[in-house]
This record gives C-alpha cells, sequence and structure tokens, in this order.
C-alpha cells in the first residue's frame, strides 16, 4: 500500500568544504539578506566566481542578481542552501554540493543550476528558461506550470525519480527523469493539466499515473536526439554516477505530450 | 475610540479558528539516551523566518525520570496581574485536591532575560488520580482527560497545557528559541525525543496556551497547516468529549489522535489513512481487500479526514511520528544519522545540528513516518 | 439541439429613419444585423444581440432601440428568469455558466447607505478652488516611529524607511491584464496613468517590452498564479510589484485566457505559444501557507533589490481580516482587498454572484482590525470592488482604505456598457476583444483623454467634498468614521462598519 520512499539521495551528499579557490563569502551566522547583500556586492565590484561557505538555510540565493547589464557569474555553494534558489534567475551558474529544498529554479529566466544532491517539491515551479541539473530525486509538484516561448524553452533532467503532480499544469519546456537507479517510477499525478512541453521518462509509467490530458508514447529517433545532448550535459556534470550515455539510452523511455494546448476548451456553457 | 465594538453576532458564532503556518522540527534518539534542548533549539532558530514570533513551544519525552510514574501536569496561569493568576491558582489547587493526590509541585523554573512577552504564572504538579463514586469506572486515563476538560473549560484563567507522564511541554509566545531560553529547557532537561514548534499566526491574540504543542496525556502534536474541515472535525470529537476550546484548529489532531491512538487503539499506518486517506481514484485501483479496508475508514471516519494543508509531528511516549495531508502542500523532510531520527519542515536545520546524515529524504503525502525508540526499558 | 432560451434583448427598428447604410451590421461582432438585398432592410436577430448599445450609437439616423426583452414566463418569486434560462442553457450544453463584469446581484451597496458630514459654523468650510486642498497619498509600509540624529543643526534620517509609491489622487487603475484585454485599453489605462499621476496595473499578462520605457514608471505589476510574462526586467521595470492571491469576483478559484485571445503579441508578452490556454492555476503553486506567502514576498523584494513595494492582493472573504493581518505581518507594504462586486473578463456565474463579502464591510474590517492589532502603519489598503463615483472613493477612504482601484468604472469610461459578454472576445467596444477589427475601434488618444477627465473630475469632486467638511489633506479622512453616518442599516451592520446612525 505505501509507496517507496522516492526523495533519498543515491549517492553520498558532500558536506565539507574541499577544494574553494578565488574569492568566497563564509556564510555561517548570515541571515538571507546578508547573505545576498555580499553576493550582489561581489557581482557589482566585478567578481565572476564566487564560493559559498557554510550555507545553511538562506534563501533566494541568486534571485537578486539581475542588473540592466546583465552582468553574469558562477557560484559554488557549500551547504544546503534554503528555499528559493535560483528564484526569477536571470542568467547566472550555480552549482551545489549538497542537497537543495524547496523551490530551487522558482520562476527561473535564463542560466544553470546544477544540484549534486536531491531537491525539494516545486522544484522548477513556472521555469522560463535556462537548464537544471538534479543528481538525485526531486520532491512534489516538479515543473509544475513550466513553460516556453520562442527561443526560450527550459530544461530540466533528474537522475532519480519524482513524487507526485510532476508537470502538473504544464505548459513548455523539456523535463526528462532517468530513475537510474531502475526503482520504477511510483509518483501518481503526472502531467494533469498540462498543455505544452514534452515529459521523458526512463522506464515505462501506468495510465493510471498520468493524468487524463497527457499521452503516453514511445519515444522516436528526434526524441533520442534531444535526449542524447540532455543525458550527455547531465553526465558531465556528475561523472560520479558511473554510467555512460549510451548504457542510459539503450534503456526503454515513455514520452508524455499532452493531447491538446486547449485542456478545458469545452468545459462552459455558451 | 469606536475600534473595540461588540459584534454580537460574531460572539454567537461556533467558534473562532485561527489560521497559522509554522515550522516543526523534531529529534528522537532511539536508543533512549536522553540530550538537552540545545540543538532542537539551535535547529529551530534557523528556520526563524518561518515564525514570526507569536508562539513557539518544545514537547520533551522522559524529563522527569525521578517522578515517571507521576502525571505531570503544566498549568499556566493568566490575567491581566498577579493577584488574578494567583486567585486562578487558588481555585485549581483547591480542584486538584479534590480531585488527585498532589505528590509534588512547584512554580516551573524560568530564565527572566529571554525575550519574551507577558509571561503567565507556570506551574507544575505530579499528581495521581483520586477517582471516587462514579468516576472510580473510567481507567486512570479517561479519568485524567476528564478532569483536564474540566478545568480547561470551567475553572477561568488556568489552563492544562500539558498532562502525560515522565514528558511536559512548555510553550509561549515569543520565537521558539526565546520560549526555550525562558523555561532553560537547554540547561534543566535532558529527553530522549524533542519536537519543536515555531508559529506564524494570521492575528496576534497572541495567548500562551495558543502556542504548540497542543497535548493531552502523552499525546503531543505540533502542526504546520491549516485544517479547512476544523468544524466538522469538531463536532464529531465533541460527541467523544473532548471540548475545542482553545482556538486553534490544532487541537482537533490531539484529540483525533487521543481518540484513535489511545481509545480506539488503533495502530498509526491506519489512523494515518484516516487523518490523511488516499484518494478514491487511488482506492479504485487497489486490491479488492485493500479497497475495502480504505473504503470502510473513510465512511466510517469520514468526518475525521483533516482537509486541507498540513504537516504535523505527533509525539507520544517512546514514539515520533511525521504526516503530511495526502497531496503534501505541506513541507516535511525526515533523516536518520545512527540513532537519531529528525523531522523538519526544513533539511537545512537539519544538517545544522548533525551535518553528516545516514539518509534524506521527502515522505509521501499521506504516509507517516515513524521513530520508535528500541527499547523502552531504559526509559 | 434546438434552444428553449428565448432572446434577452429586443431590438426595436425604425424603419423611417433607418437610411440602410449598414452601419450597424459593421459595428456588432455577434452578426445581430444583417442586409437582406432582397428587401433593401436589416434584419436583426435578437438571439445574437448581447445588449451592448454599440449600433444604438453608432446609428447615424438614431434608428435602433435596443431593450431588455419583454417577453415573460409566468412571474415567479423563486424561479426568475435569470435562473430558468441559466438553467436550460446548462441543460443544453452541460457546461458552466460563465460571464463577465462584476456581480449584478442586488446585494445591498452600502455605499447608498452611508451619508457624509459637513462643515456648519463651528468648523469653516474651505473652499478648495481658491485654497490648498491635499490628497496626495503615499502608498506603502510606513516606520513605527523616526530615528533622526541631529548633530549642529544637521537632521539626518536614521530609520531605514520602505519603498512607497506616491500618487496625486487616490484612485489607481486595477489589474486589467493585456489579453483579458485588448492593447489599446491596456495602452491608455497606461497613458492615463501617467498623465493623471497615478498608476495602472498591468494583471498578470505581462507588460509588452515597448511599453516599459514610457509606461514602467506608473506601473504596478502583478505576480499571479500563472506567472506569464514575468522576468526580472518586467519585475525591475515597474514602480510596484503585486501578488495577485485572489480575485473578488472570482475568490478561490483560477482563470484561464482561451488560447483563441491568445494571439501573436498576446503570447509575446505572456510569453507562451500562441493558441494556447492561459492557465492560471488556483493557488500558487509556490504559496501553500501564510509562511509561502512571505516566502514569495521576500523573493520578489530580493528580486528587485528591495527598491520596490510589494502589494499582495485578496479577495474579500469571510475571515479575510485574520489572513490581511498575517499578509503584512509576512512583509506586504500593500493589502489590496476586492469585495464581491469586483469586475472580471471571465468568470464562473455562480462563483460570482455567490462568494465574497461586500468592500464596504471589508475595508472597514481590515482597518479596525489592523488597528487593534497596532500594525496599520505597517500597510497601506487599496480597496477594490465597486466603486462607481466620487463619493463612493471618499467613503472607502473615511472607512479606512488608503486609496482604491478601480475597474469597471475605468472601462465605463472608455466605452463600456457591462453587457457581460468579454470572454466571448467579440467586445464591439474594442475593449475586451484581441480581434484587430475590434480593438481598433478604440483609439487610445481618446480613451486615454476619457480616463484622464474621469479621473481629474472625481478628484475635484473629492475635493469638494473633503472643503465641505472642513478638512484639507485626505489623510485626515482616512479611517475617520466620524464623517459618516448610516441610513437604513442594521444595527450589526452599523457595529462592522463602525459608524453611527444617521441622527445619532
Amino acid at each position: 500500500m505505501a509507496r517507496a520512499v522516492l526523495s533519498e539521495s543515491s549517492l553520498e551528499v558532500k558536506q565539507d568544504n574541499q577544494n574553494i579557490e578565488g574569492l568566497e563569502i563564509d556564510a555561517t551566522d548570515l541571515g538571507t539578506k546578508e547573505l545576498n547583500d555580499q553576493l550582489r556586492d561581489l557581482m557589482l565590484s566585478g567578481a565572476k566566481k564566487v564560493s559559498i561557505r557554510n550555507v545553511c538555510g538562506q534563501r533566494y540565493i541568486g534571485t537578486r542578481l539581475y542588473t540592466p547589464e546583465h552582468l553574469e557569474m558562477e557560484i559554488e555553494i557549500f551547504g544546503t542552501p534554503g528555499n528559493d534558489l535560483a528564484a526569477f534567475l536571470y542568467g547566472h551558474k550555480i552549482t551545489v554540493h549538497g542537497n537543495a529544498q524547496d523551490g530551487v529554479g522558482n520562476t527561473m529566466d535564463a542560466g544553470k543550476v546544477v544540484v549534486e544532491g536531491r531537491a525539494g517539491d516545486v522544484l522548477g515551479f513556472s521555469m522560463r528558461g535556462g537548464e537544471i541539473y538534479v543528481r538525485d530525486n526531486c520532491g512534489y509538484r516538479t515543473a509544475l506550470h513550466m513553460k516556453e516561448y520562442e527561443g526560450k524553452r527550459p530544461v530540466l533532467v533528474v537522475g532519480g525519480r519524482s513524487q507526485d503532480f510532476l508537470g502538473e499544469y504544464m505548459a513548455g519546456g523539456i523535463v526528462i527523469v532517468l530513475d537510474l537507479q531502475d526503482l520504477a517510477h511510483e509518483a501518481n499525478f503526472i502531467g494533469t493539466g498540462m498543455h505544452g512541453g514534452v515529459i521523458y521518462l526512463r522506464g515505462s509509467v501506468k495510465q493510471s499515473q498520468v493524468g487524463g490530458q497527457v499521452d503516453i508514447s514511445p519515444i522516436d529517433e528526434f526524441n533520442r536526439e534531444v535526449l542524447d545532448q540532455y543525458v550527455s550535459r547531465f553526465l558531465e556534470r556528475f561523472p560520479e554516477i558511473g554510467k555512460s550515455k549510451e548504457e542510459i539510452l539503450r534503456s526503454q523511455f515513455v514520452r508524455l505530450t499532452p493531447k491538446s494546448k486547449r485542456p478545458y476548451g469545452n468545459l462552459y456553457a455558451y | 475610540m469606536e475600534f473595540k465594538i461588540i459584534m454580537p453576532r460574531i460572539r454567537r458564532e461556533l467558534y473562532n479558528k485561527e489560521i497559522c503556518a509554522c515550522s516543526i522540527f523534531g529529534a528522537m534518539n532511539r536508543d533512549g539516551e536522553r540530550f538537552t534542548g540545545a540543538g532542537v533549539m539551535k535547529a529551530i532558530a534557523n528556520m526563524h523566518v518561518r515564525g514570526n514570533g507569536l508562539g513557539g513551544g518544545f514537547a520533551a519525552y522522559g524529563i522527569y525520570p525521578q517522578y515517571k510514574d507521576y502525571y505531570a501536569f503544566h498549568l499556566m496561569f493568566t490575567g491581566h496581574n498577579l493577584q488574578a493568576k494567583l486567585s486562578a491558582k487558588k481555585e485549581l489547587d483547591a480542584f486538584l485536591c479534590q480531585n488527585f493526590d498532589v505528590v509534588y509541585d512547584e512554580e516551573i523554573p524560568h530564565g527572566d532575560e529571554a525575550t519574551v512577552s507577558d509571561p503567565p504564572l507556570v506551574w507544575r504538579y505530579f499528581v495521581l488520580p483520586n477517582k471516587q463514586g462514579e468516576d472510580a469506572k473510567l481507567s486512570d486515563e479517561d479519568y485524567i482527560v476528564g478532569k483536564v476538560m474540566v478545568v480547561n473549560t470551567k475553572i477561568e484563567n488556568a489552563y492544562v497545557f500539558s498532562s502525560g507522564k515522565n514528558m511536559g511541554c512548555f510553550k509561549g509566545v515569543g520565537y521558539p528559541e526565546d520560549i526555550g531560553e525562558y523555561f532553560m529547557l537547554d540547561k534543566l532537561y535532558r529527553a530522549h525525543t524533542w519536537t519543536v514548534h515555531g508559529r506564524f499566526p494570521t492575528n496576534t491574540q497572541a495567548w500562551w496556551g495558543g502556542a504548540h504543542p497542543f497535548s493531552l496525556l502523552d499525546t503531543t502534536v505540533v502542526h504546520n497547516g491549516e485544517v479547512s474541515s476544523y468544524g466538522t472535525n469538531r463536532w464529531y470529537l465533541e460527541m467523544y468529549g473532548y471540548a475545542c476550546t482553545l482556538q486553534t484548529d490544532t487541537e482537533v489532531i490531539a484529540y483525533a489522535a487521543d481518540l484513535l491512538m489511545r481509545r480506539q487503539k488503533l495502530p498509526i499506518d491506519i489512523v494515518a489513512k484516516i487523518l490523511a486517506p488516499p484518494i478514491w481514484n487511488a482506492i479504485d485501483q487497489m486490491n479488492e481487500k485493500e479497497k475495502k479496508l480504505l473504503t470502510t475508514l473513510r465512511m466510517v471516519y469520514a468526518p475525521l479526514l483533516m482537509n486541507g494543508p498540513f504537516a504535523v509531528i505527533i509525539g507520544q511516549t517512546g514514539k515520533m511520528i511525521g504526516l503530511t495531508d495526502r497531496i503534501r502542500l505541506r513541507p516535511i523532510t525526515a533523516a536518520t544519522r545512527g540513532e537519531m531520527f529528525y523531522i523538519s519542515s526544513e533539511e537545512a536545520s537539519i544538517r545544522l545540528i548533525s551535518p553528516q546524515l545516514d539518509r534524506v529524504w521527502t515522505p509521501n503525502g499521506g504516509e507517516p513516518v515513524v521513530g520508535e525508540l528500541n527499547s523502552m526499558r531504559k526509559v | 439541439m434546438k434552444s428553449f432560451v428565448f432572446p434577452e434583448f429586443q431590438i426595436i427598428r425604425d424603419e423611417e429613419k433607418c437610411g440602410q447604410c449598414r452601419g450597424c451590421e459593421r459595428q456588432c461582432a455577434f452578426g445581430t444585423h444583417t442586409y437582406d438585398p432582397v428587401a433593401d432592410r436589416l434584419v436583426s436577430d435578437e438571439y445574437k444581440c448581447s445588449g451592448c448599445q454599440r449600433c444604438v450609437i453608432f446609428c447615424p439616423k438614431d434608428a435602433i432601440v435596443v431593450r431588455p426583452s419583454p417577453s415573460s414566463y409566468r412571474p415567479n418569486a423563486s424561479w426568475s428568469r435569470e435562473k430558468i434560462e441559466d438553467l436550460k442553457r446548462q441543460a443544453e450544453t452541460g457546461g458552466v455558466l460563465l460571464t463577465g463584469c462584476g456581480s449584478d446581484k442586488p446585494f445591498r451597496i452600502y455605499w447608498d447607505h452611508i451619508v457624509l458630514n459637513a462643515s456648519q459654523v463651528t468648523n469653516p468650510s474651505i473652499d478648495p478652488l481658491r485654497e490648498p486642498m491635499e490628497l496626495r497619498t503615499f502608498l506603502g509600509a510606513k516606520p513605527d516611529m523616526m530615528e533622526i540624529s541631529a548633530e549642529d543643526g544637521d537632521v539626518q534620517i536614521k530609520t531605514e524607511l520602505s519603498p512607497n509609491l506616491m500618487v496625486e489622487t487616490p484612485i489607481l487603475f486595477s489589474a486589467m491584464s493585456y489579453g483579458a484585454i485588448s492593447y489599446n485599453a491596456f495602452r491608455s489605462l497606461a497613458t492615463a496613468a501617467c498623465k493623471s499621476g497615478t498608476y495602472f496595473n498591468t494583471g498578470e499578462g505581462g507588460l509588452p517590452r515597448e511599453m516599459r520605457d514610457e509606461f514602467g514608471k506608473c506601473a504596478i505589476v502583478q505576480v499571479a498564479s500563472g506567472r506569464f510574462g514575468i522576468d526580472a526586467e518586467y519585475l525591475n521595470c515597474a514602480q510596484a510589484v503585486e501578488i495577485k492571491v485572489g480575485q473578488g469576483a472570482k475568490p478561490g478559484i483560477g482563470g484561464h485566457l482561451p488560447g483563441e485571445k491568445v494571439s501573436q503579441a498576446v503570447a509575446e508578452t505572456r510569453m507562451i505559444p500562441m493558441g494556447t490556454d492561459a492557465i492560471s492555476p488556483a493557488p500558487h503553486h509556490d504559496i501553500y501557507s501564510i509562511e509561502d506567502l512571505s516566502m514569495l514576498i521576500y523573493a520578489l523584494k530580493e528580486a528587485t533589490n528591495y527598491e520596490k513595494p510589494i502589494s499582495v492582493k485578496i479577495a474579500a472573504v469571510h475571515n479575510f481580516a485574520a489572513i490581511a493581518s498575517g499578509i503584512v505581518r509576512a512583509g506586504a507594504d500593500i493589502i489590496a482587498i476586492d469585495g464581491l462586486r469586483g469586475g472580471t473578463g471571465a468568470a464562473p456565474k455562480a462563483i460570482r454572484d455567490n462568494v465574497g463579502i461586500p468592500t464596504e464591510l471589508a475595508i472597514s474590517s481590515l482597518d479596525r482590525r489592523l488597528r487593534n492589532e497596532g500594525i496599520r502603519n505597517r500597510c497601506s489598503i487599496i480597496a477594490a470592488g465597486g466603486i462607481r463615483c466620487s463619493s463612493d472613493v471618499i467613503k472607502a477612504i473615511a472607512l479606512g482604505a488608503d486609496a482604491v482601484y478601480i475597474g469597471s468604472a475605468a472601462l465605463i469610461a472608455m466605452g463600456c456598457t457591462l453587457c457581460q459578454k468579454c470572454y466571448t472576445g467579440k467586445c464591439n467596444w474594442g475593449i475586451c476583444t484581441q480581434d484587430p477589427r475590434l480593438s481598433g475601434r478604440l483609439n487610445v488618444e481618446i480613451a486615454s483623454q476619457r480616463l484622464s477627465n474621469l479621473i481629474s473630475a472625481w478628484s475635484h469632486e473629492i475635493a469638494e467634498m473633503l472643503g465641505g467638511m472642513g478638512i484639507n489633506a485626505l489623510e485626515s479622512l482616512r479611517g475617520n468614521r466620524d464623517h459618516l453616518r448610516g441610513v437604513g442599516l442594521y444595527e450589526w451592520e452599523l457595529d462592522v462598519l463602525g459608524i453611527k446612525g444617521a441622527g445619532e
């Protein structure tokens, strides 16, 4: 009756502060605002790469880094960043050496986020651009209302599995869930209200697990190329996984797409 | 000037529910080793922004080994001045003398440097039931529950906020770390299980009794959520003699846990399916046996479905249970490290006091995570 | 299926006056009027008429009258004509009844039961035409006290101030999104706001890129559950950010802009593909609690470098005052409350006409609540939902609001006649449509002029009424219920409003 626990980290999560180079911030005892103040100041003073040590629950890392000039930088996070990491992110690259909490990439616009561990609920909520790579599992409501427009197409790759409501209201973008440990997808309500974008699941999924607005189909050559591209990028970031791209791509994949761009077109009287 | 108006219709309303969101944290040593409240205070302080200083509290199990066979009553006497508080205490003392053998009592020690506002007089009593007449037929526990309800509804300005054996709640208005400091939980108490709550109510008619945990006997609940089924849950529980007097929705969870787990002796897995049942679509997919069980549970216990978003930590002697609503609208993270078992609203708080963890996961909605003492021997 | 519903409107054409110019045929997007070349006359299909009066106004010969159809079922107090017809429509389609505009049901309109005060003898009234009369208002959080340092006569403010919006008159344009309304209507609101020293609210449909430089300075941008068109540039180009939690016309439910209204330009602004349904989920899925709202408020403050006030808009519902108090504690600088009669481009009728409480009562309970809790300074209140004239504005302020949002009133200024067919996308007045042929009918220059005229007329009237009460700065009226009296209200209503009965 109970489903297996889905959101564990499958590999060792790094918690130490090894290999820090260049500019760094020690986040011990820093509040959210102080930390982000320092980060913004460093960016405005021209820093291109900053490491933050001892992060423990500070929120919105990366959010206050918008400038009209579109300055960009690279941020390495050691520890456990708080909720809304990379919310409204506008460019920049963020790497988390550890687990992340809820709300990673909330309404993210551009940039890259790499999580060397697991991510919490509402990962990639309303994301509109950029790429997120999560090595392990993710929580509820992943990629909810992710959307795309012309050149802007968000990509989310998860190495483990997702919990319920993956891709709810999804309106665009690409989501790939790899289940690298072959534990089988157990999430329910996948793609309810989906009306755009595509979800690729390695392995298979039952009709009862997906919303009524979703078509399940096998992948074709073109889809394989898409997968090839993003799985390669995923593996580049997580060599510790120790699997080859070919090995992963040989597996069965299913593709979830919306039946219609207008899921609720017939709901109303005249 | 005109703002203190009387609104008779609103006064007549059945209840006035408070709405709040919060941070919750729990730590348990499954070997029964006891530890001070310093760690959990640090952990909850890391989620400071999840609360707003209008309530914090702790439940601690295993803190009174020297009195472990007595019910430990924690009492709060409120009132505008000391005189009012003392007069409530006088009335309560008389009531206790009539109905209990009081073995020992004292004011609960507190530090005066902590930043808390308007503290009530807080007292503890270690008691044994002194059942007379009709009451003699009752079990000790039912007797205690009945008398707690009497105090909380009939004696003005006196409120029992903890009534189990070898455990106690500490709570008040302030940030949880301040409440911990006020009661000196980092210095005076050692428990094998701690649960903590930082509160973010949407209003300020904050009173010390309104903070979490809510408890009855040794069941304690810290809750992050809003029970939108409160009115329904409440009338059902009232039929079983639970008076909902605390102006908050959380108490219904504590009473439901008491009703189902203590009085009706249902196991936690079943209780979870009552409070947070699977949806009908999922039930329809199950095999006949499961389908029948869950259908029956939903029929019989429909008024105890806790609707709306919630994450709770329920504490009982020897157990710490984490549970969320069935579509997990509130966060929960569980973790283990050796014999330590943690439940928290955010992972960062766990990492703060235990940087290395064996296992970290977010349990599925409606599925309980349970930590149990390996043995009750040490306790 | 043959429809059993009879026409809502009767169209009477004076054949004597009609010159067969076919203007009415061109004006009506619903296809009500057609020309019969054989008979050389225009025929009207009453079934198609929305009652918007476009053809009546634009008939060069004044030959058309459109009025509610006199046909009637047997009168029945329980089964009104509307109830019977709604039921028939649902029996014919199996669908949810959709409607537009604010609720038209006869809930008590408290504005019309409140009267204002004026000075006589003891306190001179003020003539606003010749003496100073200040309507300027600051919207945002104010500190409880100011700390200053004064060294050698040099006074410095030490208290850190929160960002505030300054309006020259306490009337702002309510959130109406591009997509729901036409580009021209949207741009007219923006133009008028800039001209009148106030703000327009983008609604949740984004702000077209080419408008940002010119109109960002008078824009409040909205972040709603659909998160359409939101990026850091959108947030930073405006003067304030509003989180839309609820709307008076449809509390507790989401929205959905049908794919046919998502034109190329709307798609670009919302950043979604053309023709896709733009779905706004019922909740924000990153807000499941007051604490999560706080998280979004601070995420937006972070994203805008703490330079903009954050507003939170909620619908007035039963326990909203407690919720609003939590919202203030969660860090909001402005609370916008939208009452029962608030408008909409599309809402299920069952929701619009049955959920929520009237704005007047809501303003009063919210103001009282925040004062009782000692946090009234920490936010401003913008009241919305059913503001129809300057006296409604001034009563709202005396009940405790800082300013008001007007939506329907602004649309009416541009030509809207409240025909309630906004959801069809065929607005003949060019307001609530994406059809370029229709939206082209709305000239930005003229429409924005009409809007500025309205703001300026109302501001004059507010000044007159203030002067009459012997008050020359609007802030002295805020929450000043002494200047209000109720007429024809029950005791409990007076209690909730916090006002005395007339003559008391």
